[in-house]
């Protein structure tokens, strides 16, 4: 407590050697610890508050790995440790297997592999029963056994992501030199198509995160998280294209960018048709990958947008493609096979952010553009590139909103 | 978790909760479900030790009272109930925050016979208001209902309830207090016997009750099971002995479902209704249902050695607890049986002496 004066006299405080600062910066955090030690150990006079232990625990995976077998992943959100002994499956006791215990401690993971003769495509109730009487239940919508890592539906499920990605996307990048052959002012159009288009993708994405958000433990805050992540991704973005002030950005680069937030929107694509097979949802399948196909065609109108002045050559166009479709693939086997709602979460968290940096930088185009003809930023052109961008793309997503 | 081995009816004498593996041979690609019950059990086994009191003795621990002879020649039998507040292991891990007299649910099972005089000092050490309410003949200020003759027992107060065992039957007690419904659910209830003067046949005599337990108090049960323990008779098979007389005093205090019931497997039995009679009210039955205060004696004798499942015959209730076995035995396989289950010759005799009249005493 002597210490504390001397922080107001200047004279020794330039005296004070470094280590003696951090002593002093260190002070509020020991006597923290004092200060939570002593509520720990002695209640702290809130004995009294004290009330009924709560207990939370959240569902994560929940597989039909083999006929029989149902296996439960869970998750302890609650404030204390959690006892689970006993497994209830539509209102009757099974026999089960946890590991690595039934006790699991706050923000620890439990996996439960009961053995219950699930019948295909009914519907189930798995029940927890914890040691204090509360009951958690899921409910397994349509029983249906869980797809299992193999070649060949390795294989089946890359072929989705390419017709989800990869094929509408190239379908696309096809209109490069048709949209050679406008004016500045049917470019502005498109370019403005193209405001329009990732207009619609981060808003889509925002609530595909915001929906893996809700199913997210109260401890990760979902919803906080994806807002802070696309914030921040979109703010690195724009700091990386600030580095480069006084050069313009390269019409390569901004499809670059272009593709890489498509392509984050792909992955949310792929992991909602992957999850969607998993969970036996697949007889949607065919409509769904149909769908996409025809709802992703202008995103290739979308990347190729900024770079018709020049063309970068073929090798360029491959790579474009590879970024904007490849994660349709990738997210189709990550739904499919390990799905994990964090994750997912975080990367079209990351994919907001991505797309609402190109809107930026589009709209720099098009203003530039627009100003070299001399026309207004906002004119009657530009305004109908938007609106018919933002129209494309909801109309189509009639066919994969269900 | 057990192996086939307890399939074949010998259940292992040590519970090994939470691990093992099934034995997958009979069904393949259907893992763990050739099991005891096909995997249907709840997991481990409660400690009849921490827990305070054991279902398997009280199939059999009839409570005569402290018993004396009043100047006119009547038997008077002495209890002394309190009731009380804790947390009781209602299946394996699972714990229920029970109101109970003398500390067990169900309470104790009183039991006299026709006639006695019976005086029932309770003291409430909870801190609820609670009663003790009979089923049977008894003058309106003894029936244990709120503002009636003495009324409600309030935390901290006593009160001696005062009247004559009548009529002979199978009968039950329990808390009269409002809401009733949580009061009874939360435990407070038990078995009251009656025999009749000229007595029953000699029988190896069991008292069951049939109860359930709302852990989650959403007004439905998580767990059912007779005397508590959700599929405690699954894991220790009452022994019996075959072709014997067996002797049941069912009683159903089920609380939230309208109906409760008692099916037993390969066998038929004749029933009491209420037990107040000494002709049966239903002959050759394998099933017989009661609803909420019912109660009734059957009677019935296994004719061949083995496992003989009983049960609720309300599947949901015997997925969730209520279903036992009755392990019917051979005279040279008796005692390590009894062994098995964690019982003694005392357990033995307890269930073939039942009725306290010493002439209808009938030891093997």
């Amino acid at each position: 407590m002597s210490a504390i004066p001397t922080i107001a006299s200047p004279e020794q405080k330039k005296a004070q050697p470094g280590g003696a600062i951090w002593g002093l910066a260190l002070i509020p955090l020991v006597l923290l610890g004092v200060v939570l030690a002593l509520i720990v150990v002695t209640g702290g006079g809130l004995t009294e508050l004290a009330g009924l232990p709560v207990e939370k625990v959240s569902f994560g995976r929940v597989t039909l790995p083999q006929p029989g077998v149902i296996k439960v992943e869970i998750i302890n959100d609650g404030p204390q440790t959690v006892t689970i002994p006993q497994v209830r499956i539509d209102d009757a006791y099974y026999q089960f297997t946890a590991q690595p215990s039934t006790t699991i401690s706050r923000l620890g993971r439990a996996t439960y592999t009961i053995n219950y003769p699930w019948v295909k495509d009914e519907s189930h109730v798995v029940s927890l029963l914890s040691s204090l009487g509360t009951t958690f239940d899921h409910t397994i919508t349509a029983a249906v056994e869980s797809p299992l890592p193999s070649l060949n539906l390795f294989a089946r499920f890359g072929i989705v992501g390419i017709y989800v990605g990869i094929i509408p996307i190239f379908l696309g990048l096809l209109w490069y030199p048709f949209m050679r052959r406008l004016g500045t002012q049917a470019m502005n159009f498109i370019l403005s198509l193209t405001i329009g288009l990732l207009v619609f993708l981060a808003i889509g994405t925002w609530l595909d995160a915001n929906e893996f958000a809700a199913e997210l433990p109260v401890f990760i805050q979902g919803v906080p998280l994806v807002i802070f992540i696309a914030l921040i991704s979109l703010g690195v973005l724009l700091a990386v294209g600030s580095v480069r002030r006084g050069q313009e950005s390269t019409p390569l680069g901004i499809s670059y960018r272009i593709a890489t937030g498509i392509g984050l929107h792909n992955l949310g694509e792929g992991l909602a048709i992957g999850a969607a097979f998993a969970l036996g949802q697949a007889a949607l399948g065919t409509f769904l990958v149909v769908g996409f196909t025809l709802h992703n065609i202008t995103e290739g109108v979308g990347i190729a947008a900024p770079i018709v002045r020049k063309s970068p050559g073929l090798k360029h166009f491959a790579a474009l493609l590879l970024i904007a479709g490849g994660p349709a693939i990738l997210g189709t086997w990550f739904g499919g096979f390990a799905f994990d709602p964090t994750l997912a979460t975080i990367f079209l968290a990351i994919g907001v952010g991505a797309i609402l940096q190109v809107v930026w930088e589009v709209g720099k185009l098009v203003a530039r553009d627009s100003t070299k003809i001399g026309k207004p930023i906002i004119n009657w052109v530009n305004l109908a590139g938007v609106a018919a961008g933002l129209a494309i793309m909801y109309f189509t997503a009639f066919f994969v909103k269900f | 978790m057990l192996t086939s081995a307890a399939n074949a009816q010998t259940p292992p004498a040590t519970p090994t909760p939470y691990s093992g593996e099934m034995d997958h041979s009979t069904m393949p690609g259907m893992p763990g479900h050739d099991g005891m019950n096909g995997g249907s059990m709840l997991m481990g086994r409660v400690d009849p030790a921490k827990n305070g009191f054991d279902p398997m003795q009280m199939l059999v621990d009839w409570d005569y009272g402290k018993a004396s002879t009043l100047p006119n020649g009547q038997t008077l039998r002495e209890y002394e109930f309190s009731a009380g507040e804790g947390e009781i292991e209602i299946a394996p891990g699972v714990m229920f925050p029970a109101w109970s007299y003398n500390g067990r649910v169900p309470g104790p099972s009183i039991r006299c016979t026709e006639g006695d005089r019976l005086r029932i000092k309770f003291a409430n050490y909870g801190s609820h208001p609670h009663t003790i309410h009979f089923h049977g003949f008894h003058p309106a200020e003894m029936d244990g209902v709120p503002g009636i003759g003495r009324g409600i027992i309030n935390p901290g107060e006593s009160f001696t309830y005062e009247f004559d065992a009548d009529p002979f039957g199978c009968h039950l007690y329990h808390c009269h207090t409002s809401p009733i419904k949580r009061h009874i659910h939360k435990g407070m209830y038990g078995a009251f016997i009656v025999d009749p003067k000229e007595g029953r046949p000699p029988a190896r005599e069991f008292m069951m009750i049939m109860n359930g337990f709302d852990t989650n108090f959403d007004g439905g049960n998580e767990v059912y099971a007779v005397n508590t323990v959700g599929h405690e008779f699954m894991n220790r098979p009452i022994p019996v002995r075959v072709g014997e007389l067996i002797r049941i005093y069912l009683i159903n205090v089920l609380e939230f479902d309208l109906i409760n019931s008692f099916h037993l497997h390969a066998h038929f039995f004749d029933y009491y209704d209420t037990g107040t009679s000494l002709q049966p009210t239903h002959r050759m039955i394998d099933t017989i249902a009661q609803v909420q205060g019912q109660r009734g004696i059957l009677e019935f004798k296994l004719r061949w050695p083995g496992m003989f499942m009983f049960h609720a015959h309300v599947s949901e209730f015997t997925e969730l607890g209520w279903m036992g076995m009755f392990n019917a035995l051979t005279p040279d396989k008796f005692d390590a049986a009894l062994h098995e289950v964690g019982v003694d010759a005392e357990w033995d005799k307890k269930g073939l002496n039942g009725p306290t009249l010493p002439v209808k005493v009938n030891p093997l």
